[in-house]
């Protein structure tokens, strides 16, 4: 076996997460789906740290965790206060933008 | 050459006046007149003591230069703006200021009951101020400047009563075909700055000496072109006849006296052009000639007494063009029939004015008649200059006249038959059409309408013309009395001004004996066809078709209409649908475009964030398929 | 030189294609609570690969903040917000799924295609010799040398976010809570008497007193402003006539 195939799993991680965030309307579902494209990413920088032999890769992964720890609390924080005045978790519903 | 500073002072005291009296607007009502009249007496003051100056100096001395300033400084490129006072400027000078400033008296009563006689005033003293730039000007660019002052104070004038849409008209007319001419002007002066490399008078004139004839004879014809435009001489005339819309101080001042007469000025100015130029002086001697006639056929059909006049200007000045025409031996006599005309001309003008004012403002003189009777003062100044102007010794016409047409038998060969024969025709239809104008205004039983009063005019008015009349007496014989302005011209035409006698065709008795008899048979025929039949009070229309055409002036307006107007209508058309379709469409069309592109793009921007989402994706689909095919 | 051993061939053989099918069923799955719980297990996997490829102090932090913080914290968001018609599947914007789908095969395709062409000209090296004090002591030697300002830099973000999350939860009140006794007046004053005495509990009169069975009005019909709104959003409420009495027997029953 190759250490690559990780890479073709990551890939269709990635790709899968980029269907998700444009086809669902919860916005909860859409976040979880832009998690599984940042673990997908992850899975790459630790097996390119793998094939390389340096740890950075890892290293870059986990800040990558702790930024996407960040984002996952401040973007909860959000979808609760847009809840919070429009009683509703659709990211469709927020699209007063167009006017 | 002598310098002086009081030059400037015959140009800014009418161009002072001009400026007060339109800035002053209202409050200058009450006085405007007397400021206009005094600003152009002055000015002729100024010009007399010119003359006196002169005078006192020995001859070779006598032309004086005032430079201004330096008015373009572009490398190879000078002009000075700078005035030059010759012996051929005074008489200009002279003749504008002082001709000028009895018209001036004279509008002040013919105008007195205009409530915009201020600004008529103002307009006057422009023209004069634009006249004097003309004529002083000392190089062709300083010219050029009096020459589109000249011609801007004309429009204002034709226009002035611009309230009747034909007189508006007309003002355009004269304006749009005077601008023919100033554009030949404007290409004389950039050939002779191409070509010879300056545009003043003096370096014309020795840069001129050794150039090549195909320059000198373009810039010719170019100046040629202008003062056909200026002058109304073929195939530029038509506009004269309109200009008559103005006032009739104005006619009298600029479309007899002065202005018209610019274009002569331009021709013997530029003496040093043409004479190295015989074909650009056959063109203007043709020019002369066919205007001449032109002029004398259309005198004979028109019953506008103001036109009949405006007709006979045309011939005269037609008279002018062809004695400059005939190069070194006609200069002086081209002038001197300029001064005399302006004389007589304007004398006539005023008249025709004055039986205008007796006659509720009709210019149609088959409805005048017997009107000797009451204005003696305006039969008898009128009947002056029309002595003059016919050429009956020892009135001013007949010497000038007669000059000229002696001038043109002596052109040689059979040029010269020609040339003399067609002065000579030009003398019988000049003395039949005048007899006709004085027959049908004064000596004629009455046609006009009992409510009419006609009666003299006031001092203010009659008194010009009284003066008018006598330099329409005299004055031929004073310029003539041993070659007096012959002489006096001679030093700004050189050694060309020297005696041209040496072949003669006939002895001068016996063209004056010629010149006469001509006269004899055109008075003749009028008083057969009118002082002794019966006059129709309106004109007979079933006439023959040459009368009809000679009534429509020759068919000048038709032809140009025809050949000018329609077509430059039909290529405007098309510019106009070309600039509609091609340069707004191509704008039009940017605009559409842009909108269109919005209104298409807009839709993109729906406020939904997967939509964005969607957008984003297939950005990366497109960078990692350009990383796809660059790492192939 | 990396060897890959069998093991983890055979995990990667089995794990691979689970956390693939389990992405996929996180976008089919109708409801937000299923999606969490298949994407927990996508984590999960990857700690998996994580620990397979000489990772073990990532595939931990993996699972703790994860697996643990992270989807804990969407679970209750999710609790929170309760459920809506967001969770429908069909699609409202025309055509966006179309264009979603096709674009992200394009994708996929072109990044499969790519890594299949890449190569980095040498074997894949391993991690042993990186790792020979041990991956923690590796990684902490990393972070405390070389990257320590980014890693200042991220806490200081932490710190931020955690902040910033707090400003945008608190709930700023723009007029008083109402006192008990203002809302004893407001009951009485608004709508009719009905509801002066507050709502029906669920269950009530009802055959069962399940908190998803509508209570029944004494007439016998359902009441079903007794059941949580969040019930009824959700679809959860089940339908009340079928607990309806059916003719009430008024009668006394004679003792047998």
């Amino acid at each position: 076996m190759n250490p690559y195939n990780y890479l073709y799993v990551a890939g269709l991680l990635f790709t899968i997460g980029a269907i998700g965030v444009i086809v669902r309307r919860n916005a909860i579902v859409v976040f979880m789906c832009i998690e599984l494209m940042l673990n997908a990413a992850n899975l790459t920088l630790v097996t390119f740290s793998r094939i390389n032999g340096t740890l950075e890769g890892q290293v870059t992964a986990f800040f990558t965790m702790v930024v996407a720890a960040c984002e996952v609390v401040v973007g909860l924080a959000i979808i609760i206060a847009i809840y919070r005045s429009r009683r509703s978790a659709s990211i469709d519903d927020a699209s007063l933008l167009k006017r | 050459m002598v310098t002086s500073s009081s030059l400037v002072y015959l140009i800014a005291l009418p161009l002072f006046g001009a400026i007060t009296l339109l800035l002053a607007g209202r409050r200058a009502d009450k006085w405007g007149h007397l400021l206009g009249t005094a600003m152009s007496a002055s000015s002729f003051g100024v010009g007399l003591y010119q003359l006196s100056q002169m005078l006192s100096r020995p001859t070779e001395e006598r032309a004086i230069g005032q430079k201004l300033f330096t008015w373009i400084d572009v490398a190879s490129f000078q002009v000075d703006a700078g005035l030059l006072l010759d012996q051929l400027s005074i008489c200009f000078v002279l003749l504008i200021t002082g001709v000028g400033t009895l018209i001036h008296i004279y509008s002040i009563s013919y105008m007195s009951h205009d409530e915009n006689r201020r600004r008529f005033f103002a307009y006057l003293n422009l023209f004069i101020a634009a006249m004097l730039l003309l004529v002083l000007g000392d190089s062709y660019l300083t010219l050029y400047v009096g020459w589109e002052g000249v011609g801007l104070a004309s429009y204002l004038l034709i226009g002035f009563w611009n309230q009747k849409p034909a007189y508006a008209t007309a003002s355009k007319k004269a304006f749009v075909m005077n601008r023919i001419g100033d554009m030949g002007l404007s290409f004389a002066i950039m050939i002779a700055f191409a070509t010879l490399g300056t545009v003043s008078f003096a370096g014309v004139k020795e840069a001129s000496e050794g150039a090549s004839e195909t320059a000198l004879t373009a810039i010719g014809i170019m100046l040629l072109v202008a003062a056909a435009g200026k002058s109304a001489q073929f195939p530029l005339q038509a506009w004269l006849g309109d200009a008559m819309a103005g006032p009739t101080p104005v006619s009298a001042l600029i479309h007899a006296a002065t202005m018209v007469t610019a274009g002569v000025y331009l021709i013997v100015r530029s003496n040093f052009i043409f004479d190295a130029a015989p074909t650009a002086q056959l063109i203007v001697v043709i020019v002369g000639a066919i205007t001449l006639l032109f002029g004398a056929v259309i005198g004979t059909a028109k019953d506008d007494i103001k036109k009949a006049l405006a007709a006979s200007t045309m011939s005269q000045i037609g008279y002018m063009v062809l004695c400059a025409g005939l190069g070194p031996a006609g200069y002086a006599f081209a002038i001197m029939h300029l001064l005399t005309h302006g004389f007589f001309k304007a004398g006539m003008f005023l008249g025709a004015g004055s039986v205008m004012h007796g006659m509720n403002d009709s210019v149609d003189m088959r409805r005048y008649g017997g009107l000797r009777k009451f204005m003696p003062i305006t039969f008898i100044t009128f009947g002056l200059g029309y002595l003059a102007i016919i050429g009956v010794p020892p009135f001013a016409g007949f010497y000038s006249k007669d000059l000229i047409i002696e001038t043109a038998f002596n052109a040689g060969g059979f040029k010269g038959i020609l040339l003399g024969s067609i002065t000579l025709l030009g003398a019988v239809i000049t003395a039949f059409y005048m007899t006709r104008v004085m027959i049908l205004t004064f000596t004629s039983p009455k046609r006009w309408e009992e409510d009419q009063h006609p009666h003299e005019s006031p001092f203010l008015m009659w008194f010009p013309m009284v003066i008018l009349s006598i330099g329409s007496v005299t004055s031929g014989l004073l310029f003539y009395r041993g070659d007096a302005l012959k002489n006096w011209l001679n030093p700004v035409f050189g050694d060309h001004g020297k005696d041209h006698y040496e072949e003669h065709l006939f002895e001068p008795i016996v063209v004056s004996a010629m010149a006469l008899t001509a006269v004899a048979i055109g008075v003749g025929i009028a008083i057969m066809k009118y002082q002794l039949s019966e006059i129709d009070a309106v004109a007979p229309q079933n006439v023959s078709i040459f009368t009809r055409i000679a009534r429509k002036d020759l068919l000048q307006d038709s032809f140009n209409e025809s050949v000018f107007m329609r077509p430059g209508q039909v290529l405007t058309r098309l510019l106009v649908k070309g600039d509609e379709n091609v340069v707004d469409g191509a704008v039009r069309g940017i605009g559409r475009t842009a909108l269109g592109a919005g209104a298409t793009l807009r839709r993109t921007q729906s406020g939904f964030a997967r939509s964005y989402a969607a957008l984003i994706l297939i950005g990366a689909v497109a960078l990692i398929a350009g990383i796809w095919v660059v790492t192939l | 030189m990396l060897t890959i051993q069998t093991p983890e061939a055979v995990m990667f053989w089995v794990l691979g294609p689970l956390s693939v099918i389990a992405a996929i069923g996180m976008l089919v799955v109708k409801k937000a609570v299923h999606s969490a719980l298949l994407l927990a297990w996508i984590m999960i996997t990857i700690a998996l690969f994580y620990i397979a490829q000489d990772a073990v102090f990532l595939g931990i932090v993996q699972i703790v903040v994860y697996t643990g913080a992270v989807m804990m914290l969407f679970l209750f968001i999710l609790m929170l917000v309760g459920v809506d018609a967001s969770d429908s599947l069909t699609e409202t914007i025309p055509g966006l799924r179309a264009i979603a789908i096709t674009a992200a095969l394009g994708f996929g395709g072109l990044l499969v295609s790519l890594i299949s062409r890449a190569a980095l000209g040498r074997p894949a090296i391993g991690l042993a010799e990186a790792n020979k004090d041990g991956n923690v002591q590796g990684l902490a030697k990393l972070l405390f040398s070389d990257y320590v300002f980014a890693f200042e830099a991220i806490s200081a973000l932490l710190i931020t976010a955690a902040l910033g999350a707090m400003v945008l939860a608190h709930h700023q009140r723009t007029v008083a809570r109402p006192t008990q006794r203002e809302q004893a007046i407001a009951r009485f004053r608004t709508g009719s008497l009905a509801s002066a005495a507050g709502l029906p509990n669920p269950g009530v009169y009802a055959r069962h007193n399940a908190v998803d069975v509508p209570a029944l009005l004494p007439d016998g019909t359902p009441a079903p402003n007794s059941i949580s709104a969040t019930l009824k959003a959700r679809g959860d409420m089940l339908e009340s006539s079928q607990f309806e009495l059916g003719e009430v027997d008024n009668t006394v029953q004679e003792e047998k």
